[in-house]
C-alpha cells in the first residue's frame, strides 16, 4: 500500500477510524480516570458521535469511491445512513443517563458497547463485500448481546440475552452458510464480482436459489421479519429500556444497508425471486406484528410487534424493486427510526424503578403532563399513520412504490392492516386522555414513591428538551416530508 | 384586494395555531382561553364573510386560489380554493364553530382549554378539507381531523365513551384508507399528479370506475352515514359532548356529502351512473327504514342521531336522483340541477337544524343530567322561551314550509318526481316520519303536565343560551323563506358537474 493509497482510504473511511480511535482513546482514560470523573464516558461517548457526524457531514463521499481493495464503500446510501446513526446511538446514549444512574448501572462498559455496536453498524453499512459485511454485523451483535445482559442481577435481562444469543448465533450461521454457498459457486466475494458472476450464471441455478433462501433467512432475522422475529418481543422486553430503545432504532437502518447490498448489490439478477420471497415476509410481518400487538399489555412488547409490522412496511419497499421504491424503504427506516427513537425515550424516561413498563403505567399522563402526553399522541399517531404526522407520509411513499410495480394486492393488505395496527395505537392515546390515573389508588409505598407524578418531575430538563425536539419532529417533517423524501434519494 | 390576500390559507391556519395557543394558556386561565377562543372564532367567521361578498357566482371555476409546491418530489401541491358547494359548507363551519364556543362556556369545566382548543383545531382542518383542491392535501386534512374528535369524544363524553369514539375512529379509518389506495391508483396512473382537476380529467374505463367509485364509496358512506355503515353515529352521538353532536352533525357528516360531489360524481361519472340505483336503494331505506327506527328510541340524542341518518339519505338520493333524470332517452335531464342543489341546501340546513337540535338537549342534559325523553315532561311550562326555540327546531326538522328544513326536502322530491313517482313517493314520506318521530318527542318532552319534581326546578334560558340559539333560529327561518342568496352561489357550479357528468369519461 502506498502512502497516497493509504491517505485517500482515510479519507474514504474516515468517520469509522474516527470512531475507532475515539473508543480506543477512551477506554484508556477511562481505565486510569473513570473512578474520579464519573460522567466522562458518558459525555465522551457522546462527543465522539458528534464527531463523527460532523466528519461525515464534510468530509463524506458519496460518489461510492472504494476502498481496502474494494472490501468498503462509501456512497450517499452509506452517508445518510450513517448519519442517522450517529444520531441514533447519541439519543440512545442520552436518554439512558438517569436511567442507568437510577439503578446503579451507570458503567463506562454500557457506553464503550454502544460505541463498539455502533462501529460494527457503520463497517456494515459500507461493507461492499460478504467478509466486510459480516465482519461488521458480528461486531453488531456481540456488543449488543453484552448490553442486553448488561444488569447482571435481572433474571429477566440474562434471559432473553440467552435467547439472542443463540438465535442470533443461528441467524449469523445461516446468513453465513448462504454467503459460503454464493461463494462455492462464484468464487467470489466482492458483491460487484459476485453480482457479475451471478447474472452469468442465470436464474435457474439451484444452489445459488438456496444460497439466496438462507441469505433471505438471515438478513429478515436482523431486520425481525416474520416468521424470524422470535426474538424481537423477548428481547425488547426483557432488556434495559435504553437497550431497547437502542436495539430498536439504529440496528435497523444496518440491517436496511445489509438488506440493499446483499440483496439489491450482489443478487441484483435474482430480483425476481427475492422480491417473491420478501413480499411472503412482508405480508406475514404485517399481519402477524399488527395481530398480535393488539394482545399486549406491556408498552415494550407492544412496540416490539409494532416494530415487526414497520419491518414489514420496509420490506415492501424492496418488493417494489424499483429504486423508487428502495428511496420509499430508505425514507421509511428514517422515518420509523425517529419515531421509535422517540417512543422508547418516552417509554425509558417514564419507566418505574422495577420497571414492568404495562401499557397501564401511561393511564391518566394526560392530567399529570399535557405536554408529555402531546408528545406520546403525536409518537403514537405517527406510528399509526395517520396524516399530518410524518408515518403517513412514509407509508403512502411504500404503498405508492409497490403499487406503480403493480402489486395492488400488496397495497390493499397493507393498509387493511394499518387500520388493525391503529388500534393498540389508539389505545395508547385512550389511556393517557381518557382514563385516570392509576396511583390514584393506594399501594404499597415503593410503588407510591414511583407514582408518575414522580416519574415525570424525575425527568431532567435536557431531556424534556431533547424528547420534545425528537416528538415534534414527527409533525414537523409530517408537515414538510420533502426534507427527508429528498434525503433519501439513494441513486 | 382580497384576491391578494391568502384568505383560505388564514381560514385554515388561524383556528389551528390559535387552538395551540389556547392550549399553551392552560386550564388554569380558564377565562382567558374562553375569551381568546371566542376572538379566534369570531375572527375566522368575520373573515369567511368576505368568501362570499367576493364570491363571483357566474362562473363554475375555482376562486380564491393559492397554489404552492409542497411535496415537489411527490408532485403535490398546497393548492386551495373554492367553488359554489364549497363555499357554503365553509360558512357553515365557521358559523357552528362560533357557535360550540359559546356552548362551552361554563359547561365544559374539565380542562376547558383543551376542549376548546380541539374545537379550533378542527374547524381549521374542516375548513381545509372543504378548499383542498389537491386529492394528498385533502386526505391530509381529512385525516387529521379524526384525531381532535376522538379526543373530543373520549374524554368528554359520556359513559361508553371509549368504545364510541373507538368505533368512530375505526369506522372512519377504514373507509378512508381505501379512498387512498383509489388515490394513489390514480396519481400513478395519471403520471404522477394528485390535482383533482386532473382527476376530473382523467380518463378511467368501466371496471377503474367500478372499483374507485366502491374505494370511495366506503369513505363518504361510512362518513355521511348511510345504511347499513351507519352505527357509529347513534354511538358517537350519543357519548360525544354536545359540543362534539353540534359539529359531528353539523360539519363533520357534510364531508361525506361533499366528497360524493368533488371526487365520486366527477371522476367515476359512468361508475355513479351504474351505481346510482344501488345508491337510491339505500338512500330510501335510511329515509324509510331509519325514520322508523327514530320513532321508537328514548334517548333524544339517539334519536337526533336517527333523525341525522335519515336527513342525510336525501342528500345521498338528491345527489344520484339526476341519473334517473331521463328526458328525451338521455338521463340527467331537466331537473338534476335541481336535485343536487336541493342536497347541498339539505346539508346547509341540516346543519343549522341538527346543531341547534344538540343544543337543545345540552341544555336539558345541562340541568337535568338525563337524555332520557321519559324523564322530562312538561318542561314549555317551566322554560316557556326555550319551549319556543325546542318546538321551532323540532318543526323544521320535520319540514315545515317556511323553514329551511322544507326547501332541500321539497328540492329533492320535486326532482324524485321526474325520475320516479315511486321514488318520490317513499321520499315523501320523510315529511310523514320525520313529523311522527320529532312531534312525538316534542309532545312527551315539552308538552304535558309537569312531570316530576325535577323538572318542576327546572330554570329557563340563561343569556348565553338564548342568545345561541336565537341566532341558530334566525339563520333556520331565514333560509326557509329565502334560500336564494344560498342557492344562487351553487348555480355555475351545479350546471358545471351536471355537463361534466353528461359528457362521462367512456
Amino acid at each position: 500500500m502506498t502512502g497516497a493509497e493509504f491517505l485517500s482510504y482515510v479519507n474514504i473511511a474516515g468517520a469509522e477510524i474516527t470512531l475507532a480511535l475515539s473508543i480506543l482513546f477512551i477506554s484508556v482514560v477511562d481505565m486510569f480516570f473513570g473512578e474520579r470523573f464519573k460522567n466522562f464516558t458518558y459525555r465522551a461517548s457522546m462527543l465522539a458521535l458528534v464527531l463523527v457526524f460532523v466528519w461525515l457531514f464534510m468530509y463524506g463521499k458519496t460518489d461510492g469511491s472504494l476502498a481496502f481493495k474494494e472490501m468498503f464503500i462509501s456512497d450517499n446510501l452509506a452517508i445518510i445512513l450513517k448519519q442517522a446513526m450517529c444520531l441514533m446511538s447519541f439519543l440512545a446514549i442520552f436518554y439512558s443517563r438517569d436511567y442507568l444512574k437510577a439503578r446503579n448501572l451507570f458503567k463506562s462498559e454500557y457506553y464503550l458497547l454502544t460505541l463498539y455496536a455502533t462501529l460494527g453498524m457503520m463497517v456494515m453499512i459500507s461493507g461492499y463485500n460478504m467478509l466486510s459485511l459480516y465482519l461488521g454485523l458480528e461486531m453488531l451483535s456481540l456488543s449488543v448481546y453484552g448490553m442486553v445482559a448488561f444488569n447482571r442481577d435481572s433474571a429477566v435481562a440474562a434471559e432473553s440475552a440467552m435467547k439472542y444469543f443463540v438465535l442470533g448465533a443461528i441467524a449469523s450461521g445461516t446468513l453465513l452458510y448462504g454467503m459460503s454457498m454464493v461463494y462455492g459457486m462464484t468464487g467470489e466475494l466482492g458483491l460487484k464480482e459476485i453480482a457479475v458472476s451471478v447474472s452469468q450464471q442465470g436464474t435457474d441455478n439451484l444452489p445459488l436459489l438456496f444460497a439466496l433462501a438462507f441469505l433471505i433467512a438471515g438478513v429478515a432475522f436482523k431486520l425481525g421479519a416474520v416468521p424470524f422475529h422470535m426474538w424481537i418481543p423477548d428481547v425488547y422486553e426483557g432488556a434495559p429500556a435504553p437497550v431497547t430503545l437502542f436495539i430498536g432504532t439504529a440496528p435497523k437502518l444496518a440491517a436496511f444497508a445489509l438488506t440493499f447490498r446483499v440483496l439489491v448489490d450482489g443478487m441484483g439478477s435474482f430480483q425476481v425471486q427475492w422480491e417473491m420471497l420478501l413480499a411472503i415476509l412482508a405480508v406475514l410481518s404485517m399481519v402477524i406484528g399488527n395481530v398480535v400487538a393488539i394482545a399486549q399489555d406491556n408498552i415494550r412488547r407492544m412496540l416490539a410487534y409494532s416494530t415487526i409490522s414497520h419491518v414489514g412496511f420496509i420490506l415492501l419497499g424492496f418488493v417494489a424493486g424499483t429504486t423508487i421504491g428502495y428511496e420509499a424503504a430508505l425514507f421509511y427506516t428514517l422515518t420509523y427510526v425517529v419515531m421509535a427513537s422517540g417512543a422508547f425515550g418516552l417509554v425509558v424516561l417514564l419507566s418505574r424503578e422495577h420497571d414492568t413498563d404495562k401499557l397501564s403505567s401511561f393511564k391518566g399522563l394526560n392530567q399529570r403532563s399535557p405536554w408529555l402526553a402531546f408528545l406520546m399522541l403525536c409518537l403514537m399517531f405517527g406510528m399509526a399513520g395517520v396524516p399530518p404526522f410524518v408515518g403517513f407520509s412514509a407509508k403512502l411513499a411504500v404503498i405508492s412504490a409497490v403499487m406503480q410495480d403493480g402489486y395492488l394486492w400488496l397495497g390493499l393488505i397493507a393498509v387493511l392492516f394499518s387500520v388493525v395496527g391503529v388500534f393498540y395505537y389508539l389505545r395508547v392515546v385512550w389511556f393517557m386522555y381518557f382514563d385516570a390515573p392509576e396511583d390514584a389508588v393506594g399501594e404499597s409505598d415503593a410503588y407510591q414513591s414511583s407514582t408518575l407524578e414522580n416519574r415525570i418531575a424525575n425527568i431532567a430538563l435536557d431531556h424534556k428538551i431533547v424528547i420534545s425536539v425528537n416528538a415534534l419532529a414527527i409533525l414537523f417533517f409530517g408537515l414538510l416530508p420533502g426534507l427527508i423524501w429528498s434525503l433519501s434519494k439513494i441513486a | 384586494m382580497f384576491s391578494e390576500t391568502p384568505l383560505l390559507s388564514l381560514l385554515i391556519w388561524l383556528p389551528i395555531l390559535g387552538g395551540a395557543a389556547v392550549l399553551f394558556i392552560g386550564d388554569k386561565k380558564a377565562d382567558l382561553s374562553r375569551w381568546t377562543s371566542l376572538v379566534i372564532a369570531l375572527v375566522v367567521f368575520a373573515l369567511s364573510i368576505p368568501l362570499y361578498t367576493g364570491f363571483d357566482s357566474s362562473t363554475a371555476l375555482m376562486q380564491f386560489q393559492e397554489n404552492r409546491s409542497w411535496i415537489s418530489s411527490f408532485n403535490v401541491n398546497y393548492h386551495l380554493g373554492i367553488d359554489g358547494f364549497a363555499l357554503p359548507l365553509i360558512l357553515l363551519t365557521t358559523f357552528i364553530t362560533v357557535i360550540v364556543v359559546i356552548a362551552a362556556w361554563e359547561v365544559i369545566q374539565t380542562k376547558p382549554s383543551q376542549y376548546l382548543a380541539a374545537f379550533l383545531i378542527m374547524e381549521g382542518l374542516m375548513i381545509g378539507v372543504f378548499s383542498a383542491l389537491d386529492a394528498f392535501l385533502f386526505y391530509v386534512f381529512w385525516e387529521a381531523m379524526l384525531i381532535p374528535m376522538f379526543i373530543i369524544i373520549g374524554i368528554w363524553g359520556g359513559k361508553n365513551r371509549i368504545y364510541a369514539t373507538v368505533k368512530f375512529f375505526l369506522y372512519t379509518f377504514l373507509g378512508s384508507v381505501l379512498m387512498l389506495i383509489a388515490f394513489i391508483y390514480m396519481y400513478n396512473k395519471e403520471g404522477g399528479s394528485f390535482s383533482i382537476a386532473d382527476l376530473h380529467a382523467l380518463q378511467l374505463s368501466s371496471k377503474e370506475q367500478f372499483w374507485i367509485f366502491i374505494a370511495f364509496f366506503a369513505a363518504f358512506a361510512v362518513k355521511i352515514p348511510m345504511w347499513p355503515v351507519h352505527t357509529w353515529l347513534p354511538d358517537a352521538h350519543v357519548e360525544a359532548p354536545t359540543g362534539g353532536s353540534v359539529v359531528l352533525a353539523a360539519v363533520m357528516l357534510k364531508l361525506g356529502g361533499y366528497g360524493f360531489i368533488r371526487f365520486s360524481l366527477p371522476i367515476t361519472p359512468d361508475a355513479s351512473a351504474s351505481l346510482a340505483g344501488f345508491v337510491i336503494v339505500l338512500s330510501l331505506v335510511a329515509v324509510v327504514y331509519i325514520g322508523l327506527v327514530a320513532l321508537v328510541q328514548t334517548d333524544m340524542k339517539k334519536l337526533i342521531a336517527y333523525s341525522s341518518i335519515a336527513h342525510m339519505g336525501f342528500v345521498t338520493l338528491g345527489l344520484f336522483i339526476p341519473f334517473y333524470i331521463v328526458v328525451n332517452g338521455v338521463a340527467l335531464g331537466q331537473g338534476s340541477g335541481l336535485a343536487i342543489e336541493g342536497a347541498m341546501v339539505q346539508m346547509i340546513s341540516h346543519g343549522l337544524i341538527s346543531g341547534a337540535m344538540f343544543l337543545c338537549v345540552g341544555v336539558l342534559y345541562d340541568r337535568m343530567h338525563s337524555r332520557d325523553i321519559s324523564a322530562y315532561g312538561g318542561v314549555i311550562n317551566k322554560m316557556p322561551w326555550f319551549g319556543a326555540f325546542a318546538v321551532l327546531f323540532a318543526m323544521a326538522n320535520a319540514g315545515l314550509p317556511g323553514t329551511s328544513g322544507f326547501v332541500g326536502e321539497l328540492m329533492v322530491i320535486l326532482a324524485s318526481f321526474k325520475a320516479n313517482f315511486w321514488i318520490a313517493f317513499l321520499a315523501a314520506t320523510t315529511l310523514l316520519l320525520g313529523a311522527a318521530y320529532t312531534l312525538w318527542m316534542v309532545k312527551r318532552v315539552y308538552f304535558g303536565e309537569v312531570a316530576n319534581e325535577n323538572v318542576e326546578k327546572l330554570q329557563d334560558l340563561n343569556r348565553r343560551e338564548f342568545f345561541m340559539l336565537s341566532i341558530l333560529a334566525v339563520g333556520v327561518i331565514l333560509l326557509g323563506v329565502y334560500p336564494n342568496p344560498l342557492v344562487d352561489v351553487m348555480h355555475a357550479s351545479t350546471n358545471a358537474l351536471v355537463e361534466h357528468l353528461l359528457n362521462g369519461k367512456l
